[in-house]
């Protein structure tokens, strides 16, 4: 008897549902994957799970009680979204702020900075397997950590960089402490390269993964180490200077594929760079006040209320009203350590803005996610969300 | 004579001049403040206006920063699209108001201009309820699907309407 023709295999795709509650989603994003056996067809990401109202919420605070409110959209880079938004209100008001306090700031985001892409290392480490760097690059970040409780009491949500300078000026130890910090850093970095730049395992598993092309991360709108990992040198402490970063020399680390390897090297590569800048900015910080002395925008110090009337005075006033801004509106971003972040302010006049938008890198970064993992194979998909950086609070705000 | 002065800087700013010279009938204002500038234009023909703005040579808008709305309300016409728009090539930036209208709150998406429009118009269809002709995928982004509203409206009442937990209403 003859056999009939073998019938046709018929395959069907899988929906699998990733997250929001998976470690390797980095907080509570969702996946929903479509998969053809082992290959990702189509990857639709569902975010809002941490939506809490930021940019409602700030609309019904003055312009001083906004700051702390930022600290918790990117909640591992505090200090840049501070800084980001006292720009946009300085711009607003037409502020010069203080040399010292331009310095100190500039030593603060890039601490921050490195803080951060320690936090990356660590768990895109920990997402691949390799569980040792997670504890070497949290034991540094402890030591950032203490550098910014030293400075202003809190850990991590610090709200340290206010309109028109900082909160409180440095205190005596704490730059000998900072210069501890600068003298081992170089060398874990080292080790940090020691265990993963050459480890055969995380070669294979990051080079050729999750390539994005220069042309696409600029239309869907990359910034920071993303859209530098695939090889466009644009960087906003270069492009458009603030805070005096035109003063320091450093450099914009590049990367050539775009793959996720490429994103690990720019990354590593930025936090000696960022090292070689708080080392200029901490030997060239000058003597001079931390924040403006226009009790109008900044509170009082402690010494000018025990002596001055009108200090007290303004003091008053500016804890129970705040302060009016002109009618306008400013855009003024800044490379934080996920890409740029900028606050869009539209003030009517009054003392609270009117609409006040934060531009959030995470949110427009992980819109690169479905395009890189479409077509790849779900088991690098760990590495590619991991690759991005992204934080959740600040996607979801 | 201030006003004047600031108004000779506009019209000086490359892109300001070539969108005028192009599109006369479409703009509606231009100004700077800051020296950020912004130009205000009609939401019929804007498609072409952001097509031109990231193709013509001199201009090259290629990178679209940011794509949010404001409400104005009691202000009409109530809401405004605004676009910031960065130059990667040439280093400068533009900020691009379009006013919209409460009663037909639509216009034209910029996800053919810009891919990356398509969460940024997600997220102010959400938040603003703005509707964006030939968006590939308009779905709420942020809120849950069954929720009723646009948060980030004035008119939006903050904090006064109880939100319990519903396993009827969930999905």
């Amino acid at each position: 008897m003859a056999h009939p023709a073998a019938p046709e295999i018929r395959t069907e795709t899988m929906v699998l549902n990733m997250g929001p509650q998976h470690p390797s989603t980095h907080g509570v994003l969702r996946l929903v994957l479509e998969l053809d056996g082992e290959t990702i067809i189509r990857c639709v990401p569902h975010i809002g799970y941490l939506h809490t109202g930021f940019e409602n919420t700030f609309e019904d605070k003055t312009f001083h009680q906004v700051i702390p409110i930022t600290d918790r959209m990117d909640y591992l880079a505090p200090l840049s979204n501070n800084l980001a938004y006292c720009l946009a209100v300085e711009k607003l008001l037409g502020l010069e702020v203080p040399e010292r306090a331009q310095y100190l700031r500039v030593i603060l985001v890039e601490l921050q900075r490195i803080a951060s892409h320690l936090v990356w290392l660590g768990t895109h480490g920990l997402d691949l397997g390799a569980v040792t760097p997670f504890w070497h690059t949290f034991r540094e970040r402890d030591m950032i950590l203490d550098l910014f409780e030293g400075i202003s009491g809190v850990r991590m949500m610090t709200s340290h960089i206010r309109i028109g300078g900082l909160a409180l000026d440095i205190l005596p130890g704490w730059a000998d402490q900072l210069r501890e910090f600068l003298r081992i850093f170089p060398k874990r970095v080292d080790d940090y390269e020691g265990l993963l730049t050459r480890n055969r395992i995380w070669v294979q598993r990051t080079q050729g993964i999750g390539v994005l092309s220069a042309a696409d991360a600029i239309a869907l709108g990359v910034s920071g180490p993303v859209l530098r990992a695939s090889g466009v040198a644009h960087d906003l402490r270069k492009a458009e200077p603030y805070c005096g970063y035109e003063r320091f020399d450093f450099e914009v680390p590049v990367g050539q594929n775009g793959d996720v390897y490429d994103r690990y090297r720019v990354r590593l590569a930025e936090m000696r760079q960022s090292h070689r800048i708080i080392t200029q900015a901490l030997e060239g910080l000058p003597e001079g006040d931390f924040k403006i002395r226009d009790w109008r925008y900044t509170l009082p110090t402690r010494q000018e209320i025990k002596t001055s009337m009108e200090a007290l005075i303004f003091h008053f006033k500016f804890v129970s009203e705040g302060f009016s801004a002109p009618v306008g509106e400013v855009y003024r971003p800044i490379e934080g350590p996920k890409g740029e972040i900028g606050f869009y302010i539209v003030s009517d006049g009054g003392r609270k803005p009117w609409r006040c938008r934060v531009r959030p890198p995470s949110f427009v970064n992980l819109q690169a996610l479905p395009k890189i993992a479409e077509g790849r194979l779900i088991a690098d998909l760990v590495a590619m969300i991991g690759s991005i950086d992204i934080v959740l609070g600040e996607v979801d705000r | 004579m201030e006003q004047e002065e600031a108004l000779s800087v506009a019209e000086e700013f490359v892109a300001t001049r070539k969108v005028r010279e192009r599109f006369p009938e479409w703009v509606l204002e231009s100004t700077v403040f800051r020296g950020e500038h912004t130009l205000v234009g009609r939401r019929e023909g804007i498609g072409p206006v952001l097509a031109f703005l990231r193709d013509d040579p001199e201009l090259r808008f290629d990178f679209l920063a940011d794509l949010t709305a404001v409400d104005h309300l009691p202000r009409q016409p109530r809401f405004l699209v605004v676009y910031h728009l960065k130059s990667l090539p040439h280093n400068h930036r533009l900020r691009v108001k379009v006013p919209v209208p409460e009663e037909d709150p639509e216009i034209e998406t910029a996800t053919g201009v810009w891919p990356g429009a398509e969460w940024l118009e997600r997220e102010v269809y959400d938040l603003f309820g703005i509707r964006f002709r030939n968006h590939p995928d308009l779905r709420r982004i942020l809120m849950p699907d069954e929720w009723e509203g646009h948060p980030l409206r004035k008119d939006f009442p903050m904090g006064k309407v109880a939100v319990n937990f519903d396993k009827t209403r969930g999905k």
